[in-house]
């Protein structure tokens, strides 16, 4: 009899519990997408991380118009075609805004379907196609390829005047994307490339391209891609002998990198946004992140402003209807973690900043 | 320009000795029930996750001496990848046997998604980095500036694939396991009828393979010194394609099948594109097919009436 008793409380618990997730339903649900499993799972655990952190903060400050958030999750695995089904199942769940995703090929054909459903989206992917289909629902709150390959390109032009530099990608949408602004860059500035070659992602054996490059008697190499590539050239490079400087993009931030190089990573070079750890506003979220054992690096504090980005063109807007929230996000400035976010009529932040970064042993430092 | 040809004739060697092992894996099990075992490139990624889990236990425990450190986790990895390979034989192939040719390869193929998901979820989808544990190695000649560099580590993956090569086959022509499992391979009903469990011998074909992937993983984990969870799926395809173009069911076809992949990515992307290296590989792979339908090595198949 006893046990029945407990067996009834525990049910009406459990009534009690439906009863209130029930009413829970009317949450908005905002998602993030990218690669959650796969070769760059660590970019999506680092979105994960920061969106999770914020929404957590969110809902503990009474949450959006008063109404709690619920983050989604959607693995595209960097894949376009798992891209376009993560994107469909988003819709179904009924989204009201979507952050991601990262890769730049899921991102494009995924910013179509979400266009269609009608449903605004911050991404922090960096090619310039992203933004240029004329999409009204996309907001990047990152710099472009055509930006940061620039600056890369002219880097390399002025500090490495009269060495040889090749060029790779890796055939993505990105590393092409970047690769080619890069060399436009540095041409523009006199130094032409020696080299202009693209790789297979995902191998393990770059030692082809290696003694090609030898060969070529390279000394920098500006690298469209991502850094898990990057950590095994070095390796089969060091091994063959050789020194190379790589000068990549964004990508190269994530502190993978370091470990996965085996203490070669010295010699790379990236751009990427100002950090914005050192952003005053941002110090108190830093030391949240860091009390949780998460280093707030990478896309971490990113996937955070683009929580903070919808709670304010949420506000602003007191409404979570696409009409209302595109015009707030297109027309409004938002106090962010990662500074002060406005975008431009094609949804470009107004003003990127990327600056030059050397990683010296497990932190990255600015260069001039 | 013939320092770099010597060069590329040691990494293509490199390349194709890990290829050619993994593809033994294949061929030994297609030769014995006729399926191609897709999870045997996660069985080899599964091996080299172990490597670097022992080589970094091994660090911090103080064990530092090279060779007893290689030893060691050379012995762990087999035994614990063989215990995989066993078990997925058992789990996923052995109570397909009768049922049509279709599905065992399903299972196959689920088996490999599942072994990835397990470890993505049990190890992280992070890279697992081990340091250099075999740095260095000789500096053979210098021509017109270009340096050819012999790794040890390539010396290593080299004679051990040598050496395995030579116990293999000891093992599958003298021995009576050897006859066991070519009986079976040619009629696996007679052989039952002869007294010979077959079981086991399929199941003992099982652990070969995997012990012969889980040298490749070592192998590979102390070359590269990198290693994560989605790293069987490629090296997975290109064993298979070396078995393939080996004649599958061959194994010194495999093993030169391997090779051939291994010299043809080697030098297609030093002397022409790195870009188009696969593209060379399986353009071979079609001619060689069209003119020789059962590969290099390969035997035709007969049609038992």
């Amino acid at each position: 009899m006893k046990s029945n008793m407990k067996q009834l409380i525990a049910m009406t618990g459990l009534g009690l519990g439906a009863l209130f997730t029930a009413q829970a339903h009317a949450d908005y649900s905002v998602a993030i997408a990218g690669p959650m499993t796969g070769a760059y799972a660590s970019a999506g655990e680092q979105i994960k991380r920061g969106a999770e952190m914020a929404v957590a903060d969110i809902n503990a400050k009474g949450g959006v118009l008063g109404q709690k958030l619920k983050l989604e999750i959607g693995d595209d695995a960097c894949d376009p075609k798992q891209a376009v089904s993560v994107a469909n199942a988003m819709v179904n769940k009924k989204i009201v805004f979507m952050h991601g995703h990262w890769c730049s090929s899921s991102t494009i054909p995924a910013s179509d379907i979400y266009n269609e459903a009608q449903i605004p989206m911050a991404t922090v992917s960096t090619n310039p196609q992203v933004t240029e289909r004329g999409l009204k629902n996309i907001f990047r709150i990152m710099g472009r390829d055509d930006q940061q390959g620039g600056i890369a390109g002219g880097y390399i032009a002025s500090h490495f005047a009269g060495k040889k530099v090749a060029v790779i990608d890796d055939k993505s949408a990105y590393g092409k994307g970047l690769a080619d602004e890069m060399a436009k860059g540095m041409t523009a500035k006199g130094l032409k490339p020696t080299l202009r070659e693209s790789i297979t992602a995902g191998e393990k054996d770059y030692s082809g391209l290696v003694s090609k490059l030898k060969a070529a008697n390279v000394e920098v190499l500006a690298y469209g891609g991502y850094h898990t590539e990057v950590a095994l050239i070095l390796r089969q490079a060091k091994q063959a002998g050789m020194k190379l400087t790589v000068m990549g993009g964004d990508t190269m931030s994530n502190n993978e990198l370091v470990t996965a190089a085996g203490g070669n990573a010295d010699s790379v070079m990236f751009t990427f946004a100002p950090d914005a750890r050192a952003n005053p506003a941002a110090a108190e979220v830093v030391k949240q992140f860091r009390n949780a054992k998460v280093e707030p690096d990478g896309y971490v504090l990113y996937a955070y402003a683009a929580m903070q980005l919808f709670q304010q063109a949420a506000t602003q807007a007191k409404s979570v209807k696409y009409g209302d929230l595109q015009k707030a996000l297109s027309s409004g400035t938002f106090n962010t973690v990662v500074g002060k976010l406005s975008f431009d009529a094609k949804g470009n932040l107004k003003a990127p900043g990327f600056v030059v970064y050397q990683w010296k042993g497990n932190k990255y430092e600015m260069v001039k | 320009m013939m320092g770099q040809f010597i060069q590329q004739l040691i990494n293509g060697l490199t390349l194709g000795s890990v290829y050619g092992l993994i593809a033994l894996g294949y061929t030994m099990v297609y030769g014995i029930i006729g399926m191609i075992n897709f999870a045997h490139g996660d069985i080899y990624m599964i091996s080299a996750i172990i490597a670097v889990t022992v080589l970094t236990l091994l660090g911090s425990l103080g064990i530092m001496a090279v060779p007893v450190a290689l030893l060691i986790t050379l012995v762990v990895a087999i035994v614990f990848t063989s215990v995989y390979g066993w078990s997925v034989e058992r789990i996923a192939y052995r109570p397909l046997r009768n049922a049509s040719r279709l599905a065992p390869l399903i299972s196959a193929i689920g088996m490999s998604i599942f072994l990835q998901n397990m470890v993505q979820l049990t190890q992280g989808a992070r890279v697992k980095p081990i340091n250099a544990l075999l740095p260095g190695g000789f500096e053979l000649f210098t021509s017109n500036g270009f340096t050819v560099h012999l790794a040890y580590t390539q010396i290593m993956i080299i004679a051990v694939t040598a050496v395995l090569l030579v116990v293999f086959t000891y093992l599958i022509t003298k021995t009576s396991f050897g006859r066991q499992q070519r009986a079976c391979e040619q009629d696996r009903t007679m052989t039952a009828l002869l007294g010979i469990n077959v079981d086991r011998t399929i199941s003992m074909t099982f652990v070969i393979g995997a012990a012969l992937a889980a040298v490749a993983g070592v192998m590979v984990t102390v070359y590269y010194g990198v290693v994560d969870f989605s790293i069987g799926f490629v090296a997975g395809i290109k064993a298979f394609t070396a078995a393939v173009l080996g004649g599958i069911g061959s194994l010194p076809g495999a093993m030169l099948g391997g090779l051939i992949i291994g010299m043809i990515e080697s030098f297609w992307s030093a002397y022409l594109s790195p870009e188009y290296k696969d593209v060379a590989t399986f353009v071979l792979l079609i001619l060689v097919l069209m003119f020789r339908p059962s590969g290099l090595l390969g035997r035709p198949e007969v049609e038992k009436v």
